[in-house]
């Protein structure tokens, strides 16, 4: 059974953008309980008992979608993934209707992955069961960056004047525009840093500040957060090599110590070793990295309660949306 | 042929805008077989199909000369039948038709078709363009000689603009050999790839690949150049970026022959609308900044861009109905193109109505050397009735064209069309097409 939060009244989550710093906080409350289930032996809540989540992923991706499946399994919901070389997508079938099919199945919520920026929006227009955004082009990726703030919730207590950079790949980085949005809201200095041709002027017009110097970026900074060199999103003119994106920007002991003293370092991951990250930095007491991904598991567990929540209580749930 | 008739038309009372004539004013307009006349004699008057124009303009039929009508190959998008009579509806008698069609129009035997269907099917007059290489391809010139021959009105690889500089110099001063402009769309291929908008505060928030102005300005500042070079002309496509402007501007004032065209999208509407990722705002090149919009109506307004021209460009409601990224470029735009130049340039008071008609009609034709446009005696007899302040909501389920892909649908639009004439005969009378026994 579902019960519903005074605040939270979304069917879906599609970005952070649109939220309102009250709609965040209320996720984080329902995280933070459910994180203090997963310390128990027995980790299973019966909270989507009954319910069917389908995590539609047509992109490849591996810890997003575990993530998704585990939220899903310890709140008690059957899972079903399907993933775009394994379904009826490779035959050209279009989203709309493979998700219409899916709202036909008498499927509850659908986890989305996707490579088209919008494609949630779209899809939360045309089925009337909670779409849930698990990365959309470079667009958004609003539970990655709930998982961020509330790593950063719990080692700093609040985020009020806090300094977080964002370094490296910004330009096509759906978890650096969610997590912009969301720090911004709880009331963090963010500053985005990188190359220019990653990480251009024109994200100054989101209320960021934008660096180019690594060391003005990192100097006082309580927390960093690196991106993934995507390879596969860039075109091949954004930088000459991997090599000389490490010499200039990778983040290294010597870099580190521009940090402040108690800064945290953080990743989405995956992470490329000696690219974006030393190793050895990765592995340091600084790292919060596998906290993000253990605290990954609370908010989406958080995200589909309250979303499956919400879509009972509007009573819209598996109505077929009219054309 | 059954012994001619002589059919006469009286427009009466209208205020009469004829911006080629420099006619502005209340008064009647005369046609006799189809041509506009100074005068009926009596006799003519007393059997003359009379037209009370009271209240209304009446106008030399609007001219587009950039319309995708689809035929031959994509008529679930369109058709000669489907757009000429979305043309009527909007006030347009004069179309040219882009040769992105499937077959190009690389061949003379395309172009005849179209010709061929034309006669059969088209509401309005029709002419089609050829394209500058084969198969659009870019690499080999066409056959622009026989085009020609064929009954093109123009050149253009409209939507794959020639990206060889030496091949673009040989295109323009080959078709200039038989008199036909060159139109092209000003895209730099390089740095448009994977782009889906403007390139600027918008794609950053939508996470959208940007589309940079300089690709734009780049062709056309090389156009420029070779117009320049070999003296042939050069005519600008769906101008939409400030700089763009600027360098015809001072083109123009060198003499070098260049001309350029607006869409009324792109005088109407900014990059901020794709913020819901409708793709009925997607279109090629992307819509702009209120900048870049401000700087096309200075451009229209000065005459350094020469005409408005729609870029009709339909696409079915089950192509357009996918993720962003994946839907195809371009809008409707003939039956509303009226009302939204009226509300850019003339309600907001840039521009008198007769400089407005002069855009949509005559301006237009000189470009493509038509005899179209005007109300001159001896012209045929093309013209609108409308009525410039009566209010409308765009309805695209009214629309005559085969496609809903419009970015002005639910709004409210002042401009309506009461009646459209080709060759002294009514085809549209403002609530439906008049079909010709």
């Amino acid at each position: 059974m579902t019960h519903s939060d005074p605040i939270w009244q979304r069917k879906d989550l599609i970005c952070i953008e649109e939220l309102t710093r009250i709609e965040v906080e209320a996720i984080f409350e329902v995280a933070r309980s459910f994180k203090h289930t997963m310390e128990r032996s027995v980790k299973k809540l019966p909270s989507l008992r009954g319910r069917t989540v389908v995590n539609l992923f047509m992109e490849p991706s591996t810890r997003t979608r575990i993530a998704f499946e585990i939220a899903a399994k310890r709140l008690s919901a059957d899972v079903i993934s399907m993933i775009s070389n394994t379904s009826s997508l490779t035959k050209g079938e279009t989203l709309k209707d493979t998700a219409r099919n899916i709202e036909a199945l008498r499927a509850d919520i659908i986890v989305l992955r996707h490579p088209a920026s919008g494609a949630p929006n779209y899809l939360r227009e045309r089925v009337g069961i909670p779409v849930i955004n698990a990365g959309d082009g470079a667009h958004a990726h609003p539970t990655q960056a709930l998982l961020d703030a509330f790593t950063l919730l719990e080692r700093f207590g609040t985020l009020e004047g806090k300094r977080i950079t964002i370094l490296g790949d910004i330009l096509f980085s759906r978890v650096a525009r969610s997590n912009i949005w969301c720090l911004s809201k709880l009331g963090a200095h963010v500053t985005v840093a990188g190359p220019s041709t990653l990480v251009p002027d024109g994200f100054s017009r989101l209320g960021v500040t934008v660096s180019h110097d690594l060391r003005q970026a990192l100097e006082g900074a309580d927390a960093v957060m690196l991106l993934r060199i995507q390879h596969e999103r860039q075109t091949s003119t954004h930088f000459p090599s991997l090599g000389e994106y490490t010499s200039m920007f990778g983040l290294n002991k010597e870099r580190a110590a521009w940090l402040r003293p108690d800064a945290i370092i953080m990743h989405p991951g995956p992470i490329n070793r000696g690219v974006e990250i030393d190793s050895e930095l990765a592995d340091s007491n600084r790292s919060v990295i596998l906290e993000q991904v253990t605290n990954g598991i609370a908010i989406r567990m958080a995200v589909l309660y309250l979303c499956a929540s919400a879509a009972q209580r509007g009573g819209e749930m598996s109505q077929p949306f009219p054309v | 042929m059954s012994k001619p008739t002589t059919k006469t038309l009286w427009i009466r009372d209208g205020w009469v805008i004829d911006p080629a004539n420099h006619r502005d004013g209340i008064g009647d307009v005369y046609a006799r077989d189809g041509f506009f006349v100074a005068d009926l004699d009596a006799a003519e008057r007393k059997d003359a199909q009379v037209v009370e124009a009271k209240g209304l303009v009446v106008a030399p039929g609007l001219v587009d000369i950039h319309v995708h009508l689809r035929e031959p190959g994509q008529t679930h998008k369109e058709s000669i039948r489907t757009g000429t009579r979305a043309g009527a509806a909007g006030g347009y008698t004069t179309l040219v038709c882009m040769p992105n069609t499937s077959p190009v129009c690389d061949n003379a035997g395309t172009i005849q078709l179209i010709r061929d269907k034309s006669a059969r099917d088209a509401c309005v007059r029709l002419y089609p363009t050829g394209c500058l290489t084969i198969g659009m391809q870019g690499e080999r010139l066409a056959p622009i000689g026989s085009l020609k021959n064929a009954g093109v009105v123009a050149v253009t690889d409209d939507g794959k603009c020639v990206q060889s500089n030496e091949l673009m110099r040989r295109a323009v001063e080959y078709a200039a050999m038989f008199q036909l402009p060159v139109m092209d769309h000003c895209q730099d291929a390089s740095l448009t790839q994977g782009a889906v908008m403007n390139e600027g505060e918008w794609s950053i928030r939508l996470g959208l690949r940007g589309w940079p102005k300089a690709a734009e300005d780049i062709i056309v500042a090389r156009n420029v150049l070779l117009a320049e070079t070999t003296g042939a002309h050069i005519h600008m496509q769906h101008v939409s970026s400030a700089q763009s402007v600027d360098i015809l501007r001072r083109a123009k004032s060198r003499g070098v022959r260049v001309t350029g065209e607006a869409s009324p999208h792109h005088i109407d509407l900014t990059d901020e609308r794709l913020a819901g990722y409708d793709t009925n705002f997607k279109m090629n090149p992307p819509l702009r900044t209120a900048k870049d919009v401000a700087a096309l109506i200075e451009g229209l307004k000065d005459g350094t861009l020469d005409c408005i021209a729609t870029d009709h460009a339909p696409h079915s409601a089950t192509e357009k109905d996918v993720e962003f990224d994946y839907a195809p470029f371009g809008i409707i735009g003939l039956e509303n193109a009226l009302a939204v130049v009226l509300k850019v340039l003339y309600h907001s008071g840039h521009c008198s109505l007769s400089e407005v008609i002069a855009l949509m009609t005559h301006k237009g034709a000189e470009i493509c050397r038509l005899n179209a446009g005007t109300m001159s005696v001896g012209a045929p007899a093309d013209c609108v009735l409308l009525d410039p302040d009566a209010e409308w909501v765009v309805d695209c389920g009214r629309f005559q064209s085969k496609a809903r892909n419009c970015p002005w649908a639910g709004e409210t639009l002042r401009g309506k069309i009461a009646s459209t004439w080709v060759g002294g005969k009514c085809v549209f009378d403002g609530e439906s097409i008049i079909e010709s026994a």
